[in-house]
């Protein structure tokens, strides 16, 4: 490869602490990677599974959600409902083949900037290690497989007590 | 109908223009993204110009839709929308990227920083195209206004509105207003008397027309929101009948119970079971301790019921729950003293004559239990020494980081009292003196000239265990004098530990009720730590006072001041804005499921038994959109964050990505996983 990969990456920010994290970043000029493109939302809350699949469908290599501390939420407690589905959202992409460390829930109350850039560095490098995610583009393929897996399941459908 | 788009990309002078080419931006923009039909690129988007630039634009072209690439929404959001309305754009219709914050000013590379322009751009375009007009929501403002606390802030604030003609409900938990000023005997850096200018504002307040005091209340639930607060406030039984109570005092003289008191004399003083806190109370109704009354015990004594002249003790009173209509609230709950036996080292609780700085604001005070003789522990000694230890459970990582603001002064004042009040040396163990208001650096000046001896140098220990027969019968301070670099001991009779001061014990759980925040050490949150510093990101609740960070008393009285000056405008303003960004359900699609019931904190959603739909009570509604992401079955709409938006700018922002519809991906079949999928 002529250019290094430098991944492409959606960050969904809320709106009162993240976001402002990040604006603080930029107020102190703390420099950190340009691959997160950031989409703010009201609260992290409001980041809804699909969210974060249609991004890595559409080409994205990894996902960053951020809000506000636990016990800090704008809205009272809805992060701890984000954490929730982080962590269901989490099983759902291994059972389809992405590695989890391409999205990632970060905390970064609106005084932490160097946290969010740190964190920013951190997923970008741990993205680039692992490479291009090219979901679509492997689609065919892993349907393939999934079909490969469907098979075996079918085939130990009564051992493995799935009914068909 | 297509859209008809327009694109302004701001230079920021070079705040932008120096990391990103805002001219490619905004060509590459005209050209290449789909219903753009004007980009263009400004030195100062924001200035008087730009903005007449976006105007004429949107008149001239016919616009139907604004993107600003600038700086951050919060910034400027509120500008670029009002220039849109003034040429007759429905403000909600512009959109805002971020250019500045989160690109320019954070990259190193100028071809990657304009990269991310462009996608940002692209998201910015893509949803623009999808937002709809909305109308912002204005609701009634009650005129009357919730205070919490009746410390020096609480009071002040209680004043400012109850002057202006407003009606205030001033709660305080315990059985007089006052707060810890009262506890003090002179404040610096004038060494006025505390009592001599606190306790006139208690009283004004006391008799106030426009003021209904509730102590020994706490607020116990609040609903509602801005403009329309509903809250519950327990008045705890006092066992005296209010009305009845003259404050004679009589109870108090004769009650034979008497237990040490340690909330207003700092476990230095004794009170009795039947009580004023102290004599200049207000109000002046006593209260009934029930844990320590001898008839709450063993139905014995009644000493105050038969001996009050007005029939006013009533035994069997119970908590009463009074629910009150407020516009504003505003929180200023104060602070709490660090528990110095959390530092073992430094002996408190173990060494007699080592005591915190609010049991030596007690010792010192006229009113206090010595009759403000500074004395030891045996009630008779006076120091020839005294050590005060500054920054004790403040400014160290292991208790709390913070700086509690108010102990440099504080040391200062005891320094002084101790050498007017009597022969001893005083030593102050200090880490950084900080005597930055007014007057202040003129105090510590006084004090170095008065004789103070000031070492820089946190203490190690104090320790009764002596090692030479000067020592002996002594305290010894153990310290490193980090001027002189060098381990030392100098032995004292009294040392004074400044404890640090920290948030209420319950201010988290109380934040909650308020529906306001805190920092990690339990600070509530202001708005904006500069420019906002009294509103919180809950509307219509303020903060006064020591509960949003350690400051000292004219710091507090501002505060006070400033937050009923917000509140004020509130109410003369008489109906507040709301912006529509709250959440609706189509009720013909909804199954009744009720998962979104239990995802709003705000009980902002109501379930319809008859028709079985789930509803928004949009006054109540914040717009944190989770209900939206929670519906199984889509039907829940967030106004500006819909799921629509939300996937066009995720579109947008990907548009040089492999797989996106827009840009120069391959053509690499995408099925793409749906909500059902999951």
């Amino acid at each position: 490869m002529s250019e290094p990969f430098e991944p492409k990456i959606v960050g969904f920010l809320c709106n009162w602490c993240s976001y402002r994290a990040a604006d603080l970043a930029g107020s102190a000029r703390i420099k950190h990677a340009p691959n997160v493109r950031i989409i703010r939302v009201m609260c992290s809350g409001r980041v809804d599974p699909t969210f974060v699949l249609k991004a890595l469908a559409l080409g994205a290599d990894g996902v960053m959600v951020a809000g506000c501390h636990p016990g800090e939420c704008h809205y009272l407690e809805q992060n701890y409902k984000a954490m929730r589905r982080f962590h269901m959202l989490k099983h759902a992409l291994q059972a389809m083949g992405v590695d989890d460390q391409r999205v990632r829930l970060v905390w970064a109350s609106a005084a932490e900037g160097q946290q969010l850039a740190d964190a920013i560095d951190q997923l970008v490098e741990d993205v680039r290690r692992l490479g291009p995610l090219n979901w679509p583009a492997n689609w065919q393929e892993d349907a393939q497989r999934l079909k490969a897996l469907e098979k075996i399941a079918h085939e130990h459908a009564e051992a493995m007590e799935v009914l068909s | 109908m297509a859209e008809r788009v327009g694109v302004y990309v701001c230079h920021c002078g070079s705040n932008i223009a120096g990391m990103v080419d805002v001219e490619e931006v905004a060509r590459w923009a005209g050209a290449n993204l789909k219903d753009v039909v004007v980009a263009r690129d400004y030195k100062f988007m924001c200035s008087s110009l730009g903005q007449a630039m976006i105007e004429e634009d949107i008149k001239k072209e016919k616009l139907t839709r604004v993107v600003v690439g600038a700086c951050s929404p919060h910034l400027h959001e509120k500008t670029f929308r009002r220039a849109c309305q003034n040429a007759g754009m429905n403000p909600y219709l512009c959109q805002m990227t971020n250019l500045r914050e989160h690109v320019s000013w954070v990259s190193v590379d100028r071809k990657l920083a304009t990269e991310k322009a462009k996608a940002l751009v692209s998201a910015s375009v893509e949803r623009v195209k999808r937002q709809a007009p909305l109308e912002p929501m204005y609701v009634k403002v009650n005129p009357a206004t919730l205070v919490i606390g009746g410390g020096i802030a609480g009071l002040q604030a209680t004043l400012e509105l109850a002057d202006a003609g407003y009606h205030v409900y001033l709660v305080e938990r315990e059985p007089s207003i006052g707060g810890h000023m009262a506890q003090f005997d002179k404040t610096f850096p004038t060494l006025d008397c505390s009592a001599c200018i606190l306790t006139p504002k208690m009283s004004e307040v006391g008799q106030h027309e426009n003021v209904t005091l509730l102590t020994y209340a706490e607020v116990e639930e609040v609903s509602g929101s801005v403009g329309n607060f509903k809250v519950k406030i327990r008045k705890k039984a006092r066992s005296v009948i209010y009305q009845k109570c003259t404050g004679c005092g009589i109870c108090s003289e004769k009650c034979p119970r008497k237990v040490v008191d340690d909330v207003f004399e700092a476990g230095m003083g004794t009170r009795k079971a039947i009580y004023t806190p102290f004599p200049q109370a207000v109000p002046r109704v006593p209260v009934i301790d029930r844990a320590s009354c001898i008839w709450f015990e063993r139905q014995k004594c009644g000493a105050c019921k038969k001996l009050c002249p007005t029939d006013a003790i009533d035994f069997d009173q119970q908590d009463e729950v009074i629910e009150v209509e407020v516009g504003n609230i505003i929180a200023a709950t104060g602070w709490k003293m660090f528990d110095c036996k959390r530092i073992p080292q430094y002996g408190y609780g173990r060494l007699a004559n080592v005591y915190t700085s609010l049991e030596f604001e007690r010792l010192c005070n006229a009113a206090g239990p010595t009759g403000g003789k500074i004395v030891l522990r045996d009630g008779k000694t006076e120091p020839k020494e005294v050590a005060i230890i500054h920054c004790v459970g403040s400014r160290d990582v292991k208790y709390n980081e913070h700086c509690s603001a108010i102990c440099c002064m504080a040391a200062l004042k005891f320094g002084h009292l101790v050498l007017e009040k009597t022969q001893a040396k005083v030593y102050s163990f200090y880490i950084d003196m900080r005597t930055n208001q007014k007057g202040y650096e003129e105090f510590y000046q006084r004090l170095l000239e008065e004789g103070m001896v000031f070492v820089r140098g946190k203490v190690a220990e104090v320790t009764d265990a002596a090692r030479k027969p000067s020592e002996q019968g002594k305290l010894i301070v153990q310290f490193e004098d980090t001027l002189l670099g060098k381990q030392q001991r100098i032995p004292v009779d009294m040392v004074i530990l400044m404890g640090a001061l920290e948030p209420q014990a319950d201010a988290k759980e109380f934040g909650l009720k308020l529906g306001i925040s805190c920092s990690m050490a339990g600070w509530y949150t202001e708005r904006h730590p500069k420019l906002d510093p009294v509103a919180t990101m809950t509307d219509g609740v303020f903060v006064a006072g020591a509960c949003q960070g350690a400051k000292d008393i004219p710091a507090s009285v501002a505060q006070g001041a400033a937050a009923a000056a917000r509140v004020q405008g509130m109410i003369t303003k008489g109906k507040v804005m709301i912006e529509p960004i709250v959440a609706s359900i189509d009720e013909e699609s909804c199954s009744g499921c009720r998962i979104c019931n239990t995802m709003c904190p705000y009980n902002a959603i109501e379930f319809d038994p008859e028709k079985e739909v789930s509803r928004v009570i949009t006054a109540l509604c914040k717009g944190c959109g989770t209900c939206v992401a929670s519906c199984p079955a889509g039907v829940i709409t967030g106004a500006h964050f819909n799921n629509d938006q939300i996937f066009a700018e995720i579109e947008g922002i990907l548009w040089d990505a492999a797989a996106s519809p827009h840009g120069n991906g391959s053509a690499a079949a995408k099925p793409q996983p749906t909500a059902a999928s999951l």
